[in-house]
């Protein structure tokens, strides 16, 4: 018996000691947090930014961008993420919290867009829409036609536009945490909200109701949220050739021989057309550095430039393989110039 | 005498209908219940058969003196050398397009391991050798059979010229499947064909050992405690009030605990294992420790009063008779408990280990992920290669509950036999 209490006391010590084993370290390893969208993107560069150079592989936390940015802004030092990815761009709210925690020298890095796709599978007919289309398909309340709105009635695409198929509208999107279904009210349905001329005319005049009509999607089973994981709206797209799903353009290029992704506004969503800027719905990634981090960190400056380079970010990089649509030429030219001086946001 | 007591009557043929009906739906009900786990584990080993093969494709590779230096063979251009052998292999390909889609055949980890080839070999420098490499997962996918030609002759990702390339391979014997051990004895990759679980399992394993050294004890002296020596009192039952509270809290709270503590005020590293367990500990305390007051509380009362009644003291009737009874079943909370934290991803949210790690972690304060953590990254994961990788790591995970309750059963009957 007196084995098993030696045993057990012996566990009660270990248990101290792992407890008392914590001091704080100096930190050899850059730490990434932030936005689901551009995690994918962010870790491929710090894998080959571990493989290649002499550094350790930078950590990457897929924390969303708001709870990111709230990291990054919890203040500067050792123990504080260097760098937020961000699928939005930084809001001047956050900006403030950042220099409350004395957090002043924000290097914003613009690295690429993201399209959103509007796909079924390709065993049903491709889609041709309008942005003014897919906002009297989804959102809560319409133009009724006299100056007033109502809620929406259209159970099928045709009874949005009679040239579209008879088909019930059904759209599985992601549910309202997601920065996807931020930036898909924003400029799906905000852009063909816009195509009212009246509605137009109240964003000047009345902003918030304004937001309320243009980014309200419906809630009468027509949108369903399938939840933050794109994969599975793939796979029930699959299951029901009916349905519709939204998500990032990477999963249509990963998927592409099982769905096709709707045409807007007469443009194809096409790495080039996206790329082009002709695509209608796609919002621009970014990451934030603290410039402070650049020199205490060790690898930080060659993370930049590794991350700032063609290599990784231009129309023939390894980003770009992994669904990433670049900047312009000119475009990349700047944010790479800005990486490297360190060069302070300007909201 | 035809209505003996012997014989049936129709109110027994009743009961024992009512019996036979009773007996049938338990049946039933094992049975679906065993269908859906057949099927639940069934279609997941399916998907996840296909992670243990990757596909490898084999070319010439020129190692000649201009392009490696023998003196430094570790500074040549090995990118350029696979590169170029590919060309070789392909020499009517000049359009520039087209050299990239031939490129992308081949896994961006075989310039590493052609130098690691060169390193470890050179006495090869200045030859001709024909080298295996991994193929890209979009060459995989389609070589295995998970992807489908369509009408445009294209498989997914491939375009038709690059399947006409592979198809050349296959002609040639110069592609095929092995066993996938890079899956085992590497860490997370962003390129499903060399994504390992390894750092995940050890982050795991780091995690577990802590929660495991912290929540035991502490839970098995707690229940010990609040039913041996406070069995009635008023703290006693507000602590038991507490606890049955505690074990019905959602994960996530314990996360955002060990956020505000253990990093915030302790200043303990983020992403490490050590708060893993510590936060997973605490999640794990309830469960032991009503698991354990269960079990201390199954124990005869006799057993107590004859050792009471021969002279041992109240520590000695505990320790010496009332826990060896009651250890099984502490055993078996213990398990559970750990089972549950083995599952857990929530929590490990807040305290950031929800992370990418490539490398393995090499103690408790290095950054590490769990393997639920792995499974819901790979399941979020566009690269249509991961689905296989994320069933097979489902596998790996349920291979190791298994191994706990089997520890637990083993431990359970080990003790039985003692008394």
């Amino acid at each position: 018996m007196n084995k098993k209490t030696t045993f057990l006391a012996l566990l009660m010590g270990l248990s101290v000691v792992a407890l008392g084993a914590t001091g704080a370290m100096a930190r050899d390893q850059i730490r990434i947090v932030g936005s689901s969208t551009v995690f994918p993107f962010s870790t491929a560069v710090a894998e080959r930014f571990g493989r290649n150079t002499d550094f350790k592989t930078p950590v990457v936390e897929s924390t969303g961008s708001g709870g990111g940015l709230k990291l990054f802004c919890s203040g500067a030092g050792q123990d504080t993420p260097d760098i937020a990815n961000a699928s939005r761009r930084i809001k001047a709210s956050e900006v403030e919290l950042c220099a409350q925690n004395g957090v002043a020298d924000i290097v914003e890095v613009k690295i690429g867009y993201d399209g959103i796709v509007l796909a079924n599978s390709n065993s049903s007919a491709q889609l041709d829409v309008s942005l003014r289309d897919i906002f009297l398909a989804l959102a809560k309340n319409v133009p009724d036609g006299h100056g007033a709105t109502m809620p929406n009635p259209y159970i099928t695409w045709q009874d949005v536009n009679a040239v579209l198929p008879d088909v019930k509208i059904e759209v599985l999107g992601p549910p309202p945490t997601s920065g996807t279904r931020d930036a898909f009210a924003e400029l799906a349905l905000e852009g063909g909200c816009k195509t009212f001329d009246w509605i137009a005319a109240l964003k000047g005049s009345d902003k918030p109701a304004f937001k309320a009509l243009c980014h309200t999607i419906r809630e009468d089973g027509a949108y369903i949220e399938a939840g933050e994981n794109d994969n599975l709206i793939v796979q029930k797209l699959n299951a029901n050739p009916s349905a519709f799903g939204v998500f990032g353009f990477s999963f249509l290029d990963q998927n592409s021989d099982s769905i096709q992704g709707s045409i807007v506004n007469g443009v194809a969503p096409e790495f080039e057309e996206i790329s082009s800027g002709n695509y209608p719905i796609s919002r621009s990634l970014y990451f934030y550095v603290k410039a402070s981090h650049v020199g205490d960190i060790t690898g930080m400056e060659e993370f930049l430039s590794e991350f700032a380079n063609d290599r990784a970010w231009g129309p023939d990089g390894y980003l770009a393989d992994k669904g990433m649509i670049p900047m312009s030429d000119a475009e990349r030219i700047e944010w790479a110039t800005r990486a490297e001086n360190l060069t302070n946001l300007n909201m | 005498m035809t209505n003996s007591f012997v014989m049936r009557s129709s109110k027994s043929r009743k009961r024992h209908a009512a019996e036979m009906r009773f007996q049938w739906m338990g049946r039933i009900a094992i049975i679906i219940a065993i269908g859906f786990l057949v099927f639940m584990v069934g279609s997941i080993a399916m998907m996840g058969a296909g992670a243990l093969k990757q596909t490898h494709i084999a070319f010439d590779v020129d190692l000649s003196h201009n392009e490696i230096d023998p003196a430094f063979p570790e500074k040549a251009d090995y990118d350029a050398i696979i590169k170029a052998s590919l060309r070789k292999a392909f020499p009517d390909i000049t359009d520039r397009r087209e050299k990239r889609e031939l490129y992308r055949l081949v896994s961006a980890e075989a310039s590493f391991s052609l130098k690691n080839f060169v390193v470890n070999n050179p006495a090869h420098i200045g030859q001709t050798h024909k080298l295996w490499f991994i193929a890209s997962d979009d060459v995989d996918l389609f070589f295995k059979g998970n992807i489908t030609i369509d009408e445009k002759g294209n498989a997914g990702r491939l375009n038709a010229q690059e399947v006409a390339w592979v198809r050349i391979f296959e002609r040639n014997q110069n592609i095929e499947t092995r066993f996938n051990t890079r899956f085992f004895t590497a860490g997370d990759s962003r390129e499903p064909e060399l994504a390992g679980i390894l750092s995940s399992l050890t982050g795991t394993a780091f995690t577990l050992l802590i929660t495991f050294l912290i929540a035991f004890p502490i839970g098995i002296f707690s229940a010990i405690f609040l039913e041996e020596f406070i069995p009635q009192s008023r703290w006693g039952d507000i602590i038991e009030v507490n606890i049955t509270n505690l074990a019905a809290v959602p994960s996530i709270v314990f996360g955002i605990l060990g956020l505000t503590i253990f990093l915030n005020t302790f200043g303990m590293p983020r992403s490490s294992p050590l708060v893993g367990g510590l936060v997973l500990a605490l999640m794990t305390l309830p469960t032991i420790i009503i698991a354990s007051r269960a079990a201390l509380r199954s124990v005869s009362p006799s057993i107590r009063e004859a050792a009471l009644g021969v002279g041992a003291t109240q520590i000695q009737t505990v320790f010496h008779h009332v826990v060896p009874l009651a250890l099984p079943g502490m055993l078996t909370g213990a398990i559970v408990g750990m089972a549950r934290a083995l599952g857990e991803t929530a929590p490990l949210l807040m305290i950031g280990m929800v992370a990418f790690i490539v490398d393995v972690p090499n103690s408790i304060l290095a950054p590490a992920t769990a393997l639920p953590v792995q499974i819901f990254l790979w399941a979020d994961s566009p690269e249509r290669a991961f689905l296989e990788k994320t069933s097979a790591a489902i596998i790996v995970l349920l291979v190791f509950l298994v191994l706990m309750n089997l520890i637990a059963i083993i431990l359970r009957s080990k003790h039985r036999q003692r008394f």
